[in-house]
């Protein structure tokens, strides 16, 4: 029994709800913890206690973002279970392997130590704190690795094969799943981007105080900081975006055409578009502002190889479903007791298109007799509306490039000396601060509502990965975390507005702003 | 891959448990220490002492649950998706409850305002109590068996509700559940403090432990004569490669006393609950604080061991059709994953092990009002 549409609309609602509440937190763990890394080394080195303060007190914020962080990572470890019960017996096999080892490897490495970080400053010694600090950054990082890995392999399926006997996905290679180039460029990409996060938050609150003139000399060392480590992210975001990695795999050309509003396959290299308005119906793009042969050097790298359209994905798709059907008919022969040589040959040839098949699932519980309007309506399925991804991935890449600006301008200013003058940048990197979250989180919607209608790419559809839960629980779960992670965002917003305007007076040493007034 | 796949099945119901009693020994005494707070601290000063206890280490503690969950995940997919879909409700009150802590420790101190401050004292408790009340009442479902059953393509189908969850085995372990940890908790905190703090934990644990002996007892005895168990009649080869479908179970009371009696020696898991309770009764009315922790930390893993041990190789049973069970032989990764993640637990379990020890050598010693008013502002 395939649930109702009700409850695959609310997990999805649910899980994408979750999942972006805990990428507000994620971003500036990532990357504010190198950057406290940073900071204590100077200070470990030089011996000088401002950067000690700086750790101290730009460790205060990463903490009122870190409990956060753990508060909705918490649901993530849980919510495969809970809502995605047949994703999770589907491909349980080999997804829940990264995450086993992102707890025991990273999670577990960074959570120890974090209260060490804290607590740890007066019973350590100053090489000790700075591993602590290290440990945790490293962790982090390391967590984003192994979460990643798991993310990827949502997207581009390797070293698994389908099981007949057990109705599952299982492992043929570990190497196969970690080293999977999707993967790997994802994580670079989102490691970079979590950096970037980090150093326009520090970046921004610096120029706060130095607009303020308060506490000029702890904010200008910040600054400079943020602006190198920002300058070298944002470089690495923009240099390997995780669109170099769409080539690999089915359903990320599909993604690629689809964010490049490419109706028909071009003559390589393609043009890029630039702007536009993506028709779906008519299956064109309305004012379209092209650049010649970009993304086909982009997509590719190459001048040769073609960047496929999606009228030409549909038509692939379609013999897919309709071969699909076949290997549907194939594994019911099978689970029927007819495992004999040739059943079992038959239904191995056609296995690959096993979940174009159940994509027919939506539509007829039997696969089998589909109709042509059920195919036509599920090879519709297989491209996602293709406006929210042309949009949401230009406005990331926009984003990219004015913190490439900012970065570049604050870290020119800076090693000429005439920061203090130029107001317009510092009035910038202040109302700059939110954005990097919005490219992330924009980056994540290409991601992931690029892969729809696939949980697994080309393997399940999302429409058969959800629990069969009650539509009441889910609008309870659902109202929960909306009522949960809105209030608590709330309460986090006001103390890290309340700590970044006290500034290193937090810190109650004597030294800072607020304190020589009183 | 060095063992066969019946033995990595068998060792990986193994290592389900050590990562299991990891989370229960550990983020146990947080969740103790969280029920006692606003009722052992009568002032700000008394509440920071005990938050600060296990301020700096509940955090790591609680990886063990998120470390247990993934690797459910990744060894016991079956189990992963039908437990936790199954007790979807309770599930979510258990996450909703744990929400109060990660920001309860940070946050709480950070404002001075004392109806904020008794908010997140209130906060905490829920996230100490609840979630042990309601592991325990699932625990106490699971030993009844559970309602759901798997189609043709083993889509999993659940008939029960979360106020069925509600009934009286299930609240008498659910109970046991929070007596143990309140015990465990309480046996931590005597140890970590002084003065007036120390003894009220002192009776805490004292109580607690005799309570925890009362409702284990009880429990023990339903569960030994009236409680049906399950008991596989047929199934394929325990090493082949099997779904819960293909084998046959039947239900009868009693059942769950089969393997106390095909091997006594196991019979230590309930003698271990009862015997470390009765000693962290004694050693806390002595003041060795640190054995008496030490028996809690005995009793909770013999009780969670006299529960899965009474069950073994049922993992989750189905009372709909007692043949879907789930079982250490059929809800298991395949082969070649076990294999995996074999290594991956022999290699970091003691790396963990390892780093936690020293930080809680770091942070060795007894956490007092001084303490807190030098770190006014740095302390939790």
């Amino acid at each position: 029994m395939a649930p109702v549409d009700e409850v695959v609309a609310l997990s999805r609602l649910q899980f994408g709800l979750t999942a972006m509440y805990h990428f507000l937190f994620v971003p500036l763990t990532l990357g504010l913890s190198w950057i406290l890394v940073i900071m204590e080394s100077v200070y470990v080195m030089t011996g000088r206690e401002i950067y000690r303060d700086m750790t101290k007190f730009w460790g205060k914020l990463f903490g009122i973002n870190f409990a956060m962080g753990v508060t909705t990572g918490i649901t993530l470890e849980f919510q495969f279970g809970t809502n995605w019960a047949y994703y999770s017996h589907y491909v349980g096999d080999i997804f829940g392997t990264p995450l086993a080892i992102e707890g025991m490897m990273a999670f577990f490495l960074e959570s120890t130590f974090v209260g060490l970080f804290f607590f740890g400053w007066q019973r350590l010694s100053k090489v000790q704190h700075l591993s602590v600090t290290f440990l945790v950054a490293l962790g982090s990082s390391l967590s984003a690795l192994w979460i990643l890995i798991a993310n990827g392999w949502m997207n581009h399926p390797v070293g698994a094969e389908f099981n007949y006997e057990t109705m599952r996905m299982e492992l043929t290679s570990i190497s196969e799943v970690i080293f999977n180039p999707v993967a790997q460029v994802k994580f670079v990409h989102t490691v970079a981007a979590g950096y970037v996060t980090a150093s326009m938050f520090v970046l921004g609150v610096s120029a706060w105080y130095l607009l303020k003139a308060r506490d000029v000399d702890f904010a200008l060392r910040s600054f400079a900081i943020a602006a190198g480590f920002g300058l070298a992210s944002t470089l690495s975001v923009i240099v390997l975006g995780d669109e170099s990695g769409y080539t690999a795999g089915e359903v990320n050309k599909v993604k690629l055409a689809a964010i490049e509003a490419e109706w028909h396959t071009a003559p390589a290299p393609a043009g890029i578009t630039l702007f536009g308005l993506p028709n779906d119906k008519e299956e064109r793009t309305d004012y379209a502002v092209k650049v010649p042969y970009v993304l086909g050097l982009i997509a590719t790298r190459s001048v040769d190889k073609q960047v496929t359209g999606i009228q030409d994905l549909k038509k692939e798709h379609e013999v897919r479903i309709r071969n699909g059907m076949k290997s549907y008919a194939a594994l019911m022969r099978l689970k029927s007791g007819d495992k004999s040589p040739e059943a079992v040959a038959e239904f191995k040839s056609l296995q690959d298109d096993l979940g174009y098949g159940l994509l027919l699932k939506k539509y007829t519980p039997n696969v089998v007799d589909a109709s042509e309007e059920q195919i036509r309506l599920a090879v519709n399925d297989t491209i996602p509306k293709v406006a929210p991804l042309f949009w949401a991935f230009r406005g990331m890449v926009g984003l990219g490039i004015l913190f490439l600006f900012i970065f570049s301008a604050a870290f020119y200013f800076l090693i000429r000396k005439r920061l203090a003058p130029q107001r317009w940048l510092l009035k910038l990197a202040v109302f700059a601060i939110p954005l990097p979250w919005i490219a992330a989180e924009l980056g994540w919607i290409v991601a992931e509502y690029g892969r729809q209608p696939w949980t697994i790419a080309g393997i399940l559809p999302t429409h058969l990965s959800a629990s069969n839960v009650q539509p009441s629980s889910l609008y309870f779960s659902l109202a929960g975390f909306a009522l949960f992670y809105t209030v608590l965002l709330v309460v986090e917003m006001a103390l890290m507005f309340k700590y970044a305007r006290l500034g290193p007076s937090a810190l109650h040493t004597g030294k800072y702003h607020w304190e020589k007034q009183a | 891959m060095i063992f066969d796949y019946e033995t990595y099945k068998v060792i990986w119901w193994c290592f389900v448990a050590v990562l299991l009693l990891g989370f229960a020994l550990t983020d146990g005494f947080d969740f103790g220490v969280g029920m006692a707070l606003p009722f052992l601290g009568k002032d700000d000063t008394e509440r920071r002492v005990i938050i600060n206890t296990i301020g700096p280490t509940w955090e790591g503690n609680q990886t063990w649950f998120i470390a247990a969950g993934g690797t459910l995940f990744a060894a016991w997919p079956l189990v992963y998706a039908a437990a936790f879909s199954g007790f979807y409700l309770a599930l979510m009150l258990a996450l909703f409850a744990l929400f109060f802590r990660p920001v309860g420790f940070d946050y709480r101190s950070k404002i001075a305002d004392p109806r904020w401050r008794s908010f997140w004292d209130w906060g905490l408790f829920i996230g100490g109590f609840v979630p042990p009340l309601i592991f325990g009442i699932a625990m106490g479902n699971v030993l009844q068996g559970v309602p759901f059953r798997y189609d043709d393509l083993l889509r999993l189908e659940y008939t029960g509700t979360f106020f069925q969850l509600l009934n009286p085995f299930g609240l008498l372990s659910g109970a046991l559940g929070v007596a143990m940890l309140a015990m465990h908790g309480a046996t931590f905190l005597h140890q970590k403090t002084e003065g007036a703090i120390a003894d009220r934990a002192r009776r805490m644990a004292i109580g607690a432990a005799v309570l925890t002996i009362a409702l284990f007892a009880v429990a023990g005895a339903w569960a030994a004569t009236g409680l049906p168990g399950y008991r596989i009649t047929a199934m394929p080869d325990a090493g082949s490669v099997f779904m819960p479908p293909a084998k046959t179970v039947a239900v009868a009371a009693g059942a769950w006393m089969d393997n106390y009696s095909h091997w006594p020696l196991t019979l230590a898991f309930p003698a271990a609950a009862f015997a470390g309770a009765l000693l962290a009764a004694a050693l806390s009315a002595a003041r060795r604080t640190v054995a008496a922790f030490l028996a809690s930390g005995l009793s909770v893993a013999g009780i969670l061991l006299t529960a899965g041990g009474a069950m073994f190789p049922f993992v989750l049973p189905s009372s709909l059709t007692p043949g879907h069970s789930l079982t250490a032989w059929d809800a298991a990764s395949s082969h070649k994953t076990l294999a995996v993640m074999f290594w991956v637990v022999v290699i970091m379990l003691p790396i963990i092990v390892m780093y936690t020890s020293w930080v809680y050598r770091v942070l060795r010693g007894k956490v007092t009002s001084d303490h807190i008013r030098d770190n006014e502002h740095t302390a939790y």
